[in-house]
């Protein structure tokens, strides 16, 4: 049992989204709770993962394939789960970069990184005009609304959609990010969130949902 | 499949030959001074005719003493491990040696460092990454003068594990420092075999080998210290304006180094090396960083390589007086233009204004630049090519490369990944981080480097040794010292 998951913590660790898939179906083969190889092996090793990135020894490529990895295992390991009864999600979360802007990678991550950690994530791409944010999350009852924006020429959009929400009277909270983005002008367009990596929105999104 | 290295010529291929030809000439018909009456006895026994302080040698004599120079030299660290090799096209980097001031990081202004800041240097040259040697870069200004040769050495041997770049300001000073190399190397012999450290010997322009120079050459030759040869013509007040003539100059001056060196000690290591300047016409001052001083290094280089000997030259600073704009596009432009021309061993990072004063934040923003230019010469790989359009086609189905396991397993190889003070961050996260600019930048990475234990620490029986080396040659001197 430990074999398999300093196993996958491993393979998390190196990106390895094959072996990750291929413990995990060892791990259910051999009849161990599917909960814990999620508690005790891919989480702690997705952590760790962010936390090297925080500390500049990871970098991008090694987050994402970590994600990846971490994704692979949890598809094996979901049907178990949900008949374990501990398959549901954190948090269903839209997710995506605002009219105007076709910036993909930074969403993409953040994106990887929810799914990663526990979260239902519906991902509806770039360039997404507000009312598509707001059908959306009205549809799926979300707990959460993600809009980047990579430029300062599309990031006033986000204050748009905060409003919008707001008249729609939905419940979800709004996160917004991407590189010209900072706290403060969250704050100015009364935003519930922001976050500087992906990493910060993972903890920013289990905050707002707990 | 290999990639294509970039390379930077700026002599004509046949002109080379000609130029060491014509560098001959000169000694042969208007020869060298020698100040120094055992080198003149080596020139003369070897048939060079001595007038006087005036030698005269044949190119046949010259070009035999070339002959006989090895073409490798390789350098130890203080543990005997870690080879720098100089040869070929090999480029590697250390800080320029020998400044008078250091920049203040507090006041931004220069001023005589001390001991301590000297060790701070030190410590700061071990931690740059693209720096294979240290150097003896600072001239302690509370130690009396008379031993700021050998106690800056000391300081380096101290304080930082890499190979030193050094020399001497007076004729006794070599033994004593001698001395401390093979205190560290534990025999003569294993410090013939293991070199530690490099001497720079510099001629007077135009054609001139002072009395300690010589000694300098000859006691590193005897001792299988490899000596650095420093020309330093000066385009148009010591030497020809015109830059082509200058390196003629520049190869007259070294030929007869090595020729005293070689007759001291046949097959000793020696570098061909330099700090040519080109001079500036409104202040009188030698601009080491102006870019025709840089292609006539970049000449030296391709004639010393021509000659089958290891390379040096003095590129990669710069004559501004603080860490400026200036500052930064003279040392990249120079480090950059002596990485493409294959320079063996590169110094200069950390300087400021004429070499006269050195700078710990300057050293560590140099030292990311260095990092850059020796990237450049990595070239294009071809270890993709067989992937191509396998890659290009998976890009398509998976939507980006930032995920998929080529990124993962190439991109520390393929990207130089800079220390974080390179400010690479979105505007809202450098502003974040408190604004800082690159002088700012650098002077927090370079408390964070000191503020971590020492790197590397001498073991205290050894330190002690080294200590009581230099003491005891302050007792003989006559002169206090207080090592701190």
């Amino acid at each position: 049992m430990k074999e398999l998951l300093s196993g996958m913590h491993e393979a998390v660790m190196d990106g390895e989204d094959d072996d990750a898939a291929r413990l995990a179906a060892a791990w259910l083969e051999a009849g161990h709770p599917p909960m814990q190889a999620v508690e005790e092996g891919l989480t702690p090793a997705l952590r760790e993962a962010g936390e090297l990135f925080e500390e500049g020894e990871f970098f991008l490529p090694e987050l994402v394939t970590a994600a990846r990895a971490v994704q692979a295992a949890t598809a094996v390991l979901r049907p178990a789960l949900i008949e374990a009864g501990g398959g549901a999600s954190r948090g269903r979360v839209v997710l995506g970069t605002v009219h105007g802007d076709i910036h993909e990678i930074g969403k993409s991550l953040v994106g990887m990184m929810l799914v990663a950690a526990g979260f239902e994530v519906v991902d509806l791409g770039v360039d997404v005009p507000v009312a598509r944010f707001v059908e959306t999350a009205r549809e799926v009852d979300a707990d959460l609304v993600g809009a980047s924006a990579l430029l300062t020429t599309t990031m006033s959009i986000q204050g748009d959609l905060v409003r919008a929400m707001r008249e729609a009277g939905l419940r979800a909270k709004v996160l917004v990010g991407g590189a010209p983005t900072d706290q403060a002008w969250a704050d100015g367009i009364e935003a519930d969130g922001w976050a500087g990596s992906a990493a910060a929105a993972v903890e920013l999104a289990r905050e707002l949902v707990a | 499949m290999s990639g294509l290295r970039p390379t930077l010529e700026v002599l004509a291929r046949d002109d080379v030959e000609r130029i060491v030809g014509q560098a001959c000439a000169v000694l042969r018909e208007t020869g060298f001074a020698v100040e120094n009456g055992e080198a003149r006895g080596l020139l003369a026994e070897a048939g060079a005719e001595v007038r006087g302080d005036r030698v005269y040698a044949s190119e046949a004599l010259i070009r035999a003493a070339v002959a006989g120079a090895p073409a490798r030299v390789t350098l130890w660290d203080r543990d005997g491990e870690n080879p720098v090799d100089l040869a070929g096209r090999a480029v590697h980097f250390d800080p320029g040696s020998a400044a008078l001031n250091i920049l203040d990081a507090e006041t931004r202004r220069w001023r005589r460092p001390t001991l301590e800041d000297c060790a701070r240097f030190a410590r700061v040259a071990g931690d740059c990454r693209h720096m294979a040697l240290q150097s003896t870069s600072m001239i302690p200004g509370d130690v009396p003068e008379v031993l700021g040769d050998r106690v800056r050495l000391l300081i380096c041997l101290l304080h930082g594990r890499k190979a030193v770049a050094t020399g001497t300001f007076s004729k006794d000073a070599f033994a004593v420092m001698k001395d401390l190399l093979v205190a560290v190397r534990g025999g003569e012999q294993a410090l013939r075999q293991r070199p530690l450290a490099i001497f720079d010997c510099c001629p007077t322009p135009p054609l001139k080998w002072s009395d300690l120079t010589c000694q300098s050459l000859i006691d590193c030759a005897r001792s299988g210290i490899p000596a650095t040869l420093i020309s330093m013509p000066l385009g148009g007040a010591t030497a020809p304006v015109s830059l082509r003539e200058m390196v003629v100059q520049h190869c007259a001056e070294s030929l007869s180094g090595v020729l005293i060196h070689q007759l001291a000690g046949p097959g000793a290591p020696i570098i061909w090396g330099g700090a040519p300047s080109v001079f500036d016409m409104r202040h009188g001052t030698t601009p080491l960083a102006a870019v025709e001083t840089a292609m006539v290094n970049v000449g030296n280089a391709q004639v010393g390589r021509h000659l089958g000997l290891p390379t040096h030259g003095y590129l990669g600073l710069s004559d501004a007086k603080v860490v400026d704009h200036q500052a930064g596009w003279e040392t990249a432009q120079g480090l950059i233009t002596a990485a493409l021309a294959g320079i063996n061993l590169v110094a200069g990072p950390g300087m400021l204004g004429f070499v006269g004063c050195q700078s710990p934040e300057k050293l560590l923003l140099d030292d990311q630049a260095a990092g850059a230019a020796l990237r450049m010469i990595e070239g294009i790989s071809g270890r993709s090519a067989d992937q191509a359009t396998g890659l290009l086609a998976d890009v398509v189905e998976q939507g980006d490369f930032l995920g998929h396991k080529h990124t993962r397993r190439t991109f520390r190889k393929e990207l130089l990944i800079p220390r974080r003070l390179v400010d690479r961050a979105p505007e809202p996260a450098w502003r974040a981080a408190g604004a800082l600019d690159g002088w700012e930048a650098a002077r927090a990475e370079v408390e964070r480097i000191l503020a971590k234990p020492p790197a590397a620490p001498l073991e205290e029986g050894l330190a002690g040794e080294l200590r009581a080396i230099v003491l005891a040659d302050a007792e003989r001197l006559g002169v206090e010292l207080e090592l701190g």
